[in-house]
């Protein structure tokens, strides 16, 4: 019955974004006022369906209703209530449902706070923003509906793959889905302004809050996937380049373009129709992202449908969206009139290069991750371009981006000066050089990367902190003034300079942990030692353990320095009797600046040399010897501290004051002190 | 600076960056793509060794050997029409298993054997990795059965 309930508001939810649609947007265009107020209580009813649909179907999991197919499938009356939670959105019904109900709620938070807006623009953001909803809920309406039955129920579900039973990876989803649904708002407001034929500053400071969002949610969600394929794929790595991670990370680049374009266009009023491009760009690599994860034209974890319709829907969304606002893009763009003018040596200088490097290193992942399948779809050809085409292509991009980067914030707008920019940075230069020096010397000048790497990543996290202190006076002025600054910046100060410092401490983490990685594999009786890094790793043996809903066996490592025993690791490789997967869980000891990693791999069986079946069918003894990897991964922890700092800075630049809903008007408005202090 | 002269720059810059980034784009598909090979493939086709490339099909039943006291695996890789050696050090993936679907990254030595620097995991049971059932199709030994997921 709750069922039924659940797909009945699905249904009335695309009936109402049809509606929401439609009738708003005509209003605008004949200018009735009636039809445009529509879109307000259109948006919220469209959220309470999707949202009692959302609760009907997490009822049917948290029950174990398996007279829905989709439970039966994916869900398992014996797994913890996080994962039968998790479980909601880790098939692909669910997370199509996740992705429209984060959709909705966006469209209902513009009505709720859009009181400042024209109402011709609001009516026709959410009437643009109902056509991706009525999209993507006639996808789930007719060709993937949740909420399927089956008779007569099974006694039991199928459970959830046991790779995707994990904490990280249960927000993981969740967060990605707020970043691509955040930037189909930016889009949303690049197409009504579009119709609207214009663009300008107050349009702006309502794009960046919602960029801003949606950024700083794709941030953790890629680095909670990323952190996800470095503890629990059990290879010691934490980004492979893999088409699915692409997929992600392509909408993110051009995202944080569009974040600093939208920055000029909100300042000085300039580069408004590439903006508005950018912002079409970011949505329809979502939307690819989403086509590609989602059709099974990948195969990964991700891959859930398998069933061509699907794809062909997300395909047919797809290239409407695209086709339809390029090609609106291409009619109106030329009509947006240009903004201000500036020297070479400005601010929108500054952010122009960032945009040119960002947008051109989309390009490249995009062509790396899209040409097995050109190929495969011309010639037949198999082939795979794995990381070293994008160590070659994408890496030599960011080195002058991030070269760069410090200088920007200094550099005045209109006209600035470079020179005067880098004696800001003398401090940040030092620390680079220092940090190149110090790397020569450890490593006897062996390897540029990390040379140039780690002086980079130096540049960037000093440059901000000098960014910093720059404008709080510091050296210049007495402490207790400085502070006071300190307290008196923009929230948007400091939460640029904490993205831009946490960037460099991700940098950081990247290089160090790609030059200085130690890796051992080894066989391993009870009883025997590995040395590592400085510890000593002794083997005691493998127990058999039961968890909740899997078998394990479980290795207990004595993790010893200087003849003192620091900890035990217990590395795991585990069994699920329901589906009968295998997953090999890490053993990680970490000490914030770096980790040591056991992976346990399969059992020597007595009598080895003669051929054997599945190690695992045999029973080993307590003197069989076993396959160990062991990392030690200096500096990996910082990847993703880095990652959630910069998501930090998101959220900090979100509140600043300009874009509170009733915030005063225009920077114009504002005296130029105020303008010189940003 | 007028908007004509600051239009030219931007073009140029945008198209330096762009011939950049192609040239950098050529210069690493000259270097690092890795074809796939089916083992029937690599026997007829006469690949030339130590070029990195893909293998992929079954594991041939009967075929995996271990080495005392070390972590080297030899195996065979088998589109059920020929079969290509493999030798593997390290630890396999979990769902390693004779007469199951399987992917390995390496390159041919001069003998003919593939050396293996890094053999790929599979996700659940029924899994079949598409290049294996594309070669298992090209020789003629495709079972529905074995790829009920794809």
């Amino acid at each position: 019955m709750i069922a039924e309930l659940g797909y009945f508001a699905l249904t009335l939810a695309f009936m109402v974004a049809l509606v929401q649609a439609i009738v708003p947007l005509a209003g605008a265009a004949r200018g009735d006022h009636r039809m445009m107020a529509l879109s307000r209580p259109a948006a919220f009813v469209q959220f309470g369906c999707v949202a009692v649909a959302f609760a009907a179907l997490t009822h049917a999991f948290v029950v174990s209703d398996f007279s829905v197919i989709n439970v039966a499938q994916n869900s398992h009356s014996a797994k913890p209530m996080l994962y039968k939670l998790s479980g909601v959105w880790g098939n692909h019904e669910g997370s199509m449902l996740l992705w429209v109900l984060i959709l909705t709620l966006f469209g209902a938070a513009v009505a709720a706070c859009g009181g400042n807006l024209p109402a011709s623009l609001r009516a026709r953001v959410l009437a643009v923003h109902a056509m991706i909803g009525a999209a993507f809920l006639a996808f789930i309406v007719f060709t993937s509906n949740p909420f399927l039955r089956l008779d007569p129920p099974p006694l039991d579900g199928n459970g959830l793959n046991p790779l995707l039973q994990d904490p990280g990876l249960a927000f993981h989803p969740p967060f990605l889905y707020l970043g691509y649904v955040g930037f189909s708002m930016a889009f949303s407001f690049a197409v009504a302004a579009l119709i609207e034929g214009r663009v300008d500053p107050a349009w702006a400071r309502w794009v960046r809050p919602w960029t801003l969002a949606a950024w700083a949610a794709l941030t953790l969600g890629i680095a909670l996937g990323s952190w996800w394929a470095y503890y629990e794929l059990g290879w010691g790595g934490f980004w492979f380049w893999d088409p699915v991670e692409n997929a992600s990370f392509m909408p993110w680049l051009i995202g944080t373009a569009l974040l600093h374009s939208a920055i000029v266009v909100e300042k000085r009023d300039a580069l408004k129709s590439w903006t508005i491009l950018l912002a079409i760009i970011a949505f329809a690599l979502s939307l690819i992202g989403t086509f590609l994860v989602r059709s099974g034209v990948l195969t990964s974890v991700h891959a859930f449908a398998v069933d061509p319709a699907r794809g062909s829907f997300i395909l047919a969304i797809l290239v409407v969206a695209v086709g339809g606002s390029l090609g609106l893009y291409a009619l109106r763009a030329p009509q947006l009139k240009a903004g201000g003018l500036f020297a070479p040596a400005s601010r929108e200088s500054a952010l122009i290069l960032n945009n040119l490097l960002l947008s051109v290193a989309a390009l490249t992942v995009f062509i790396g991750t899209l040409y097995p399948l050109f190929l495969d779809a011309i010639s037949g050809a198999k082939v795979s371009v794995g990381p070293p085409f994008f160590n070659a292509t994408f890496l030599p991009l960011m080195a002058p981006l991030f070269l760069a980067l410090p200088a920007g914030p200094l550099i005045a707008w209109k006209r600035g000066d470079i020179a005067e920019a880098l004696r800001r940075l003398r401090f940040a230069a030092v620390a680079a050089a220092g940090a190149a020096l110090g790397t020569f010397y450890l490593l006897d000048g062996r390897s540029l990367l990390a040379l140039g790497g780690l002086a980079l990543a130096a540049w960037l996290v000093f440059g901000a902190l000098a960014e910093l202190g720059y404008r709080i006076g510091g050296g210049r002025l007495p402490l207790a003034h400085a502070l006071a600054r300190a307290r008196g910046l923009p929230r948007a100060a400091w939460g640029m300079a904490l993205a831009h410092g946490g960037l460099g401490l991700a940098v950081a983490g990247i290089v160090v942990s790609q030059v200085w990685q130690i890796e051992r594999v080894v066989l391993m009786r009870a009883g025997d030692r590995l040395e590592i890094a400085g510890y000593m790793l002794a083997f005691q043996g493998v127990t058999r353990v039961a968890g909740p809903n899997y078998r394990a066996e479980r290795g207990a490592f004595d993790v010893m320095r200087d003849e003192r025993i620091v900890t035990t690791l217990h590395p795991e490789k585990r069994v699920y009797p329901v589906g009968g997967a295998t997953t090999t869980e890490a053993a990680i000891l970490t000490t914030g600046f770096a980790d040591l990693y056991v992976v346990l791999g399969e059992a020597d069986a007595p009598g080895a040399g003669q051929p054997l079946n599945r190690p695992q069918a045999a029973i080993a003894g307590p003197d069989a010897a076993w396959a160990v990897r062991a990392y030690w991964n200096p500096l990996v922890p910082w990847i993703w501290f880095g990652a959630v700092i910069m998501f930090l800075g998101g959220i900090v630049s979100l509140f600043d004051r300009r874009y509170r809903v009733g915030a005063p008007a225009p920077a114009r408005a504002r005296g130029p002190a105020a303008i010189a202090a940003e | 600076m007028t908007r004509k002269r600051r239009r030219l720059y931007l073009l140029g810059l945008m198209f330096a960056a762009l011939g950049v980034a192609t040239a950098l784009v050529l210069s690493a598909f000259r270097d690092s793509i890795v074809f796939f090979y089916s083992p029937s493939e690599i026997v007829e086709k006469r690949i030339p060794p130590d070029r990195p490339m893909r293998i992929g099909g079954l594991v041939e039943v009967g075929s995996l050997q271990r080495a005392q006291g070390s972590l080297e695996i030899r195996f065979r890789v088998t589109d059920l029409n020929h079969a290509v050696p493999v030798i593997y050090a390290g630890v396999l993936p979990d769902l390693f298993r004779e007469g199951q679907g399987v992917v390995a990254q390496g390159k041919l030595d001069s003998e003919g054997v593939f050396r293996a620097s890094e053999v790929l995991a599979k996700h659940d049971e029924n899994y079949m990795p598409p290049e294996v059932a594309d070669a298992l199709k090209k020789s003629g030994h495709w079972q529905d059965k074995a790829g009920t997921k794809r």
